[in-house]
């Protein structure tokens, strides 16, 4: 069953793609797996099947499917229905519609999956999977007309939203009888109230599902989309599964509670609103889908009553709907497709010259008013029969009469309005792929009906578990109260035609109807102005205000929490008084200059005095470091400090040198002051009571054991490439991914970017040979061109890149490593590019930022694969000895190359900024000088 | 014996009013030092909790507790990232201006005319 389920995705995907050029292959390819399944269904009929996938265990989830009585005749539907619609779309459709075709198949896979699935979370996935088929097969087709959009919409909406009231109720039954498992549930119905408000959500979904007034205005909305859509997803297949989860959970809950009166009075007032209107209706399409919306009122009833005889009745009209209502739509679909125009009052004639056509949909028609010796005669004794016995059932069954003589009468509306008329009578060819499943799915209602054994083997078993009835599904019962019935609706019906159905177009109603499509747009437009209403209050679109919000609601929720716990004695376990001054003299002297420039950048007027306060900010805290005990920390902070400043100030050669005025009125700053000052009071206050909590030691020396058996001594950088190493690929990955992002926001812009090339050779011997320190120098990007920074650049530059390579081999023992040695790299092309521009930048990099970038990721990541490779896990680092000839034996850790993946990857960054922020800037400044 | 400097607590409180305060200004750049203040704050916040000063972690040296190597790896990272976004965000203000003319952040008109009712649903 699962491999079942599965094949429908993978044939939904394969087969539009592989025969999408020839559309009637492709169509009748994808017919073959819904005709499989509804004769594996006929095939397995009387075993009960059942197949558990774990998926969760822990949380108690598992994939159920089961196949019983009720799952095969489902089956049966979805699979044979299924199976001739696909094959009529091949014809229907003018263009290859793949899109279309892939997505019935996922709908029958769906289908298949809800009807099988044994667990109502599994019921309830699949049962939404149904919902997003029907939304692509209304839109997509058409998605260029508002009216197709608006009804793909509507569909969606109103099926998902009861779709979640139902996942509400399914949660409720399942908490109140400790399982999902459908079969579980129905072995053991739970009572009591949640159980109860439980099925009562569960039917509203069910109702929304399946049209039922006032939830139907989306069914005849969707007759926007292509025939067989209709055909299919809203006659035969789709909305039956709301009457399906009402057939599959009346055996346990059909007693309890609100159920019968719900069920009950739902479908009967859709029974008759949707055959009055149906009444009314001049399109066609429109009329069936009315029609759908009354015929599932009538099965509602019959299913949801939960007696044997409404049941075997329900069932049987279950299929005999799907026997004539697919028909007359795949009817009305090729009327439309010959004739161009499915409105009635603009048709005349086509059963003359469609007369195939003709006379199967009025066979569909015959079965559907219930006149023998079709399948409907058959369904709808039973249902006279099961309401027969006086008592509250005699007013179901004059509802039920009642509907069933609208039924007749527009029917023969129907009938009336597509193939009436005289007009042009001669006829014609009738293209055999249009008209053929529609004689095909006719003749099994015809045959069904004159001889019901098939239909009654497929039936009782469910009845059965009802209760023991003794109804037969049989064409004759001799004469009694249901044929008098029949009788009665076909001329009560045959009258209301003639009285009220004969004119086309209809005539207008004299007064005020309720109209359920109004009620829609209603509750959509109050939505969208509540939504609109806390919009207009909440996105003001002031990106300061946003941030004092949640500066504001830091405060109040853990701010006022940290304060009630510190006020309440539910504070640290130490006092303040452990607390020191300082730990070192040299802290409060870098504080205080830390301090100064943070409030004087705050204050800061001029751009370029804002950067200098925020590097003095920097190396303060560079200081603090040191002072602290961290050298590599204290290192990377001066070289990122230094790079941050160098950065700033590129960027700051396209800014004007003042920040413009600050505009914001004195309430508004005091505000925002009053917020600032309380965060910072508020980060302090938590770091402090934090550590003051704190009641175990430090992880960090438990680190030393391991380094010491590494014979690592930098225990930091052991940490970084070697103990969480997977965090530090994280981070270097962050490194990468801004690094595109700088690249992507610099250089995307109008006019491209124009890539800097050294200068060839050639050129190079054709200028005029001078004494120079530089390679190629052009104009510095800052200021005049010094020959001290020259010098110092050329005498320094491979010294420094020898120093960072140095800093990355002795990071192993000693303060360095990857970062700090991409940094320090990355300083030499900084020192090259300052004096020379970016002409020397292109000839001093020797391949481009993107390399470096990708290279150093990859080999980061190919570093850890590797420990796979030695057997161990992902990153697990390792130790190769060598004997080289002048350096004896060498040790050399994996997570060296690790951290030359690091370094390799923040040069690469380091390089991008360069060339992004850097050298492109300038030369923007160029174009425009 | 893991209790933060008092000194440097109170310069954590000060980055971090000076850095939020400068973040809800309209200047980018402005934003971009409030954001690299705060990352000062934060690295110094990780490093104080993983408690007093100590000799480098670097074994076989120096004489005493040594600080604690977890956060000060944390903080390393923490400074490298901060850095790329830093250049991040540069390019984010440097394209504002390319784009707008101007660094500073605007309201966003759309909101803006939802706000003065001129906009009634988007349909």
């Amino acid at each position: 069953m699962v491999t079942l389920v599965l094949a429908y995705a993978v044939v939904a995907v394969a087969v539009p793609w592989a025969l999408g050029r020839h559309r009637r292959v492709m169509a009748c390819a994808a017919a073959v797996l819904p005709a499989v399944t509804a004769g594996w269904a006929l095939a397995r009929a009387g075993d009960e099947v059942t197949a558990t996938v774990g998926w969760a265990a822990d949380l108690g989830l598992a994939v159920d499917l089961r196949l019983d009585a009720l799952a095969v005749v489902m089956l049966v539907l979805v699979g044979g229905v299924g199976a001739v619609v696909l094959c009529y779309s091949g014809w229907y459709f003018e263009r290859s519609e793949r899109l279309v075709t892939g997505t019935l198949v996922a709908f029958a896979g769906a289908m298949t999956g809800l009807v099988l699935a044994d667990n109502l979370l599994v019921l309830y996935v699949f049962w939404e999977l149904t919902t997003v088929s029907s939304f692509i097969l209304i839109g997509a087709p058409r998605p260029d007309l508002v009216e197709s959009r608006r009804a793909a919409t509507q569909a969606l909406l109103t099926t998902t939203a009861f779709g979640l009231v139902m996942l509400v109720g399914f949660v409720l039954l399942g908490q109140a009888g400790g399982t999902y498992r459908i079969s579980a549930l129905l072995d053991d119905p739970p009572g009591g109230a949640v159980a109860e408000a439980g099925v009562v959500l569960v039917l509203l979904g069910a109702f929304a599902k399946s049209a039922q007034v006032p939830l139907h205005a989306w069914l005849p909305a969707a007759m926007v989309a292509p025939t067989p859509v209709s055909a299919y997803l809203h006659a035969a297949a789709m909305v039956k599964a709301g009457v399906y989860l009402v057939a599959r959970l009346a055996p346990a809950f059909a007693e309890t509670g609100v159920w019968r009166p719900m069920v009950v009075v739902a479908g009967l007032v859709s029974l008759a609103v949707g055959g009055l209107v149906a009444l009314r209706q001049d399109d066609l399409k429109r009329l069936l889908a009315y029609g759908t919306v009354s015929q599932l009122g009538l099965l509602m009833v019959l299913l949801g009553h939960g007696t044997p005889t409404a049941a075997l009745a329900g069932i049987a009209l279950l299929l005999a709907h799907g026997l004539f209502k697919a028909p007359l739509f795949l009817a009305a679909g090729a009327l439309e497709h010959q004739t161009g125009t499915r409105r009635a009052e603009c048709l005349s004639g086509a059963g003359r010259r469609l007369p195939v056509l003709a006379v199967a949909g009025t066979a569909a028609v015959a079965s559907m008013i219930g006149l023998p010796p079709f399948l409907g005669f058959v369904a709808k004794e039973a249902a006279f029969e099961a309401f027969a016995h006086g008592g509250l059932d005699a007013a179901v069954l004059a509802g039920v009469v009642a509907g069933s003589a609208l039924t007749v009468a527009y029917g023969v509306r129907f009938l009336h309005g597509a193939f009436g008329g005289t007009a042009d009578g001669t006829p014609r060819g009738e293209p055999w792929g249009l008209v053929g499943p529609v004689v095909v799915l006719a003749v099994a209602g015809f045959a069904l009906g004159v001889r019901p054994g098939p239909v009654r083997s497929l039936v009782e078993p469910y009845a059965e578990t009802l209760g023991v009835g003794e109804y037969e599904l049989a064409l004759w019962h001799g004469l009694g109260l249901p044929i008098g019935l029949s009788v009665l609706a076909l001329a009560v019906g045959a009258g209301l035609y003639f009285m009220f159905g004969r004119s086309f177009p209809a005539r207008p109603v004299r007064w005020p109807v309720p109209d359920a499509q109004r009620a829609y747009d209603v509750v959509v437009e109050a939505v969208y102005g509540v939504a609109h209403a806390v919009t207009k209050r909440l996105q003001i679109g002031s990106l300061p205000v946003y941030l004092a919000v949640i500066g504001v609601m830091v405060l109040l929720l853990p701010g006022t929490a940290l304060v009630v716990g510190l006020v309440g004695g539910d504070g640290p376990s130490r006092s303040l008084g452990t607390l020191r001054a300082w730990d070192d003299p040299v802290q409060p002297v870098l504080a205080a200059v830390v301090g100064g420039c943070a409030v004087a950048a705050l204050r800061a007027r001029r751009r370029l005095s804002a950067a200098l306060l925020l590097a003095g900010v920097g190396y303060g805290t560079g200081g603090l470091f040191v002072a602290h005990g961290g050298p590599d920390l204290a290192l990377t902070l001066l070289v990122v400090e230094t790079l941050s400043l160098i950065m700033l100030v590129l960027v700051l050669r396209r800014f004007p040198d003042r920040f413009p005025p600050r505009r914001r009125r004195a309430p508004g700053r005091a505000a925002a002051g009053v917020i600032s000052l309380c965060l910072g009071g508020f980060v302090a206050t938590f770091l402090v009571a934090a550590a003051l909590s704190r009641n175990t030691g430090p992880v960090g020396p438990r680190y030393e054991t391991p380094a010491a058996e590494e014979e690592a001594n930098n225990v930091v950088n052991l940490i970084l490439v070697e103990l969480r190493a997977l965090d530090t690929l994280g981070e270097i990955t962050v490194l990468a991914v801004v690094a595109m992002g700088v690249s992507g926001l610099v250089l995307s812009r109008p006019g491209g970017w124009r890539p800097v090339r050294p200068p060839t050779p050639g050129e190079e011997a054709a200028r005029e040979p001078r004494k120079r320190w530089l390679a190629t120098p052009g104009r510095p990007p800052l200021g005049g061109s010094s020959v001290v920074l020259e010098a110092a650049a050329r005498l320094l530059g491979p010294t420094i890149l020898v120093f960072s390579l140095y800093l990355l081999v002795a990071g192993h023992g000693r303060p360095g490593g990857g970062f700090v040695g991409g940094l320090v790299a990355g300083m030499a092309y900084v020192l090259r590019y300052l004096p020379g521009g970016r002409r020397e930048l292109a000839t001093a990099v020797p391949v481009r930022p993107s390399v470096l970038l990708g290279g150093g990721l990859g080999l980061a990541v190919a570093t850890g694969a590797a420990g796979w490779t030695s057997g161990g896990q992902f990153l697990q680092g390792d130790v190769l000895h060598a004997t080289a000839p002048v350096l004896g034996e060498v040790k050399v850790p994996t997570s060296l190359f690790f951290d030359a993946g690091v370094y390799l990857l923040v040069l690469g960054l380091v390089l991008t900024i360069l060339a992004t922020l850097g050298a492109s800037l300038e030369n923007d400044e160029g174009s425009r000088s | 014996m893991n209790e933060p400097a008092l000194v440097l607590v109170v310069l954590v409180a000060v980055l971090f009013a000076a850095g939020f305060d400068l973040l809800m200004e309209r200047s980018l750049i402005r934003v971009v030092v409030g954001f690299m203040l705060l990352g000062h704050g934060a690295n110094l916040i990780l490093l104080l909790a993983g408690g007093a000063a100590g000799t480098p972690p670097i074994l076989g040296e120096g004489e005493g507790p040594s600080a604690d190597p977890l956060p000060q790896a944390m903080a390393l990272t923490a400074i490298v990232i901060t850095f790329g976004v830093t250049a991040f965000l540069l390019a984010l203000a440097y394209r504002s201006r390319l784009l707008l003319g101007a660094d500073e952040v605007m309201d966003d008109v759309e909101d803006r005319r939802i706000c003065a009712g001129k906009i009634k649903d988007d349909r």
